[in-house]
């Protein structure tokens, strides 16, 4: 679990402990690099995310990974750092562009999105197999990537997007070969977010 | 489908222990906060809520120590407050554990205080915990008719406490807290009316407590505008549980896990 002062980082490293992974929490770059799986938390504002993230060359170590196939989990803030830009009370931060997109405010009666939701996971999802389409996460953030942009190509395998609803549509969750993350806090999802950490787990060699 | 409406158990816990009776079977230790988060995380429980009512400082790392140890085990939000008068406190309870912070007197007595910690850590892990009632008769009224108290209840400040969420809001804070000090105790059902004043004024979350007494209560609270109901004594005393609560809330048309 890459380490960049995020305030989650314990939250989320004591939820994988407990389903069985081996996990270093480490700012080293090359311990972050050959790591099977990195997970990438995140909560509070883009901005300062992505200033964190920057900070122990987090963008860098997640491209390079990706361009070699090694698997990256974002969740929360750490999911919406992947995409171009984050748009935060009117000032635009650019995000590590992974995927193409913005993240901005969601359009609801009651922001932030805070208590437990269901998810539209897709047929073929590897993380959420196993999981009723009635099992519920547990959600709390203001910003959201309202639409998914990445439609790539045959032979590019097509991404996997699971799409949950507060006031609009948004993007819960994507599994786009090695890159993978949730809006959520499977962390904080009691069984519902062991049983899809396990899910993660089950996917890294 | 729509987020679910969450129901909040809340323990006192004092110097690391509950505080009231505990009517739970099946626990080795009813009085170890730990043990009794995880049983209403088995029985259901959306959310934990721990009120340090520790009144010694010194007793503090007590409570830093349960937290951390109910962060180890139980894995779903925690929300701690109580004698939280800094940013440092907010920090320290982050870092052992607690998801989300409530802020009470401190913030009344420097609102600014709200607006650091939600710059610093995020507003999703802010809350403003408002104990209001109805200004008695011969004291000064407010628009409103509620007004913000402080020390439990027992001291009345003047402060409209409908303007003073609205306030919370403009500040920051990622959730209102509404403790009804009039219903507190009566078990006769949620202030209604206060729900709905206060939810007309604010666009976040908002947990209604105080008069819940039967499970016929808590949907009435949800239709006068609560996303969240949180409950302590009857729910310690084991006149109502979880599932029974939830089964209610369902049968009243109100969406719950």
């Amino acid at each position: 679990m890459l380490d960049y002062g995020s305030g989650n980082l314990r939250s989320v490293e004591r939820a994988l402990r407990r389903v069985g992974a081996d996990i270093e929490v480490t700012a080293d770059f090359h311990a972050a690099l050959e790591c099977d799986g990195l997970v990438v938390p995140g909560v509070g504002a883009f901005a300062a995310c992505m200033e964190g993230l920057t900070s122990v060359r987090g963008d860098r170590i997640v491209g390079r990974r990706l361009a070699g196939g090694r698997p990256v989990l974002g969740i929360c803030v750490g999911m919406q750092i992947l995409f171009e830009r984050g748009v935060e009370h009117g000032v635009e931060t650019e995000g590590c562009a992974q995927w193409p997109g913005t993240v901005d405010r969601l359009k609801a009666d009651v922001v932030p999105h805070m208590g437990w939701n269901t998810v539209r996971a897709p047929a073929g999802s590897r993380l959420f197999a196993g999981l009723d389409a009635d099992t519920r996460f547990y959600f709390v953030h203001s910003y959201a990537a309202r639409t998914w942009e990445l439609n790539p190509r045959p032979p590019m395998p097509e991404p996997l997007v699971t799409w949950a609803t507060h006031g609009e549509d948004f993007v819960a969750a994507a599994e786009n070969g090695p890159l993978v993350a949730a809006q959520f806090h499977p962390e904080k999802s009691g069984d519902a977010g062991a049983h899809l950490l396990r899910n993660w787990l089950g996917t890294l060699d | 489908m729509a987020v679910a409406v969450r129901v909040i158990p809340c323990l006192d816990v004092d110097a690391g222990r509950v505080v009231k009776g505990v009517n739970f079977t099946d626990l080795r230790d009813a009085g170890d906060p730990v043990e009794l988060a995880a049983a209403y995380d088995a029985e259901g429980a959306d959310e934990l809520t721990f009120l340090d009512v520790t009144a010694s400082s010194s007793n503090r790392e007590t409570t830093y120590d349960v937290v951390r140890r109910t962060a180890e085990q139980v894995f779903i939000p925690l929300t701690v407050g109580g004698g939280v008068r800094e940013v440092s406190d907010v920090d320290t309870l982050l870092r052992a554990g607690a998801d989300k912070v409530s802020l009470n007197t401190a913030a009344v007595a420097r609102p600014e205080l709200l607006s650091e910690c939600s710059q610093r850590f995020g507003a999703q892990c802010v809350v403003l915990s408002v104990d209001a009632r109805r200004v008695p008769a011969g004291s000064e009224p407010t628009p409103s008719g509620f007004e913000v108290t402080t020390h439990g209840g027992r001291r009345g400040t003047g402060i409209d406490a409908v303007a003073w969420a609205a306030r919370g809001q403009q500040l920051g804070v990622g959730e209102i807290l509404l403790n009804s000090m009039d219903a507190d105790g009566t078990k006769a059902g949620f202030d209604l009316e206060l729900i709905s004043l206060v939810r007309k004024e604010i666009s976040i979350p908002l947990i209604a407590s105080g008069g819940a007494g039967d499970v016929s209560h808590f949907a009435p609270a949800v239709d006068a505008g609560a996303d969240a109901v949180l409950a302590a004594s009857v729910f310690h005393f084991g006149q109502l549980r979880i599932g029974e609560v939830k089964d209610a809330m369902r049968a009243a048309g109100v969406e719950v896990r």
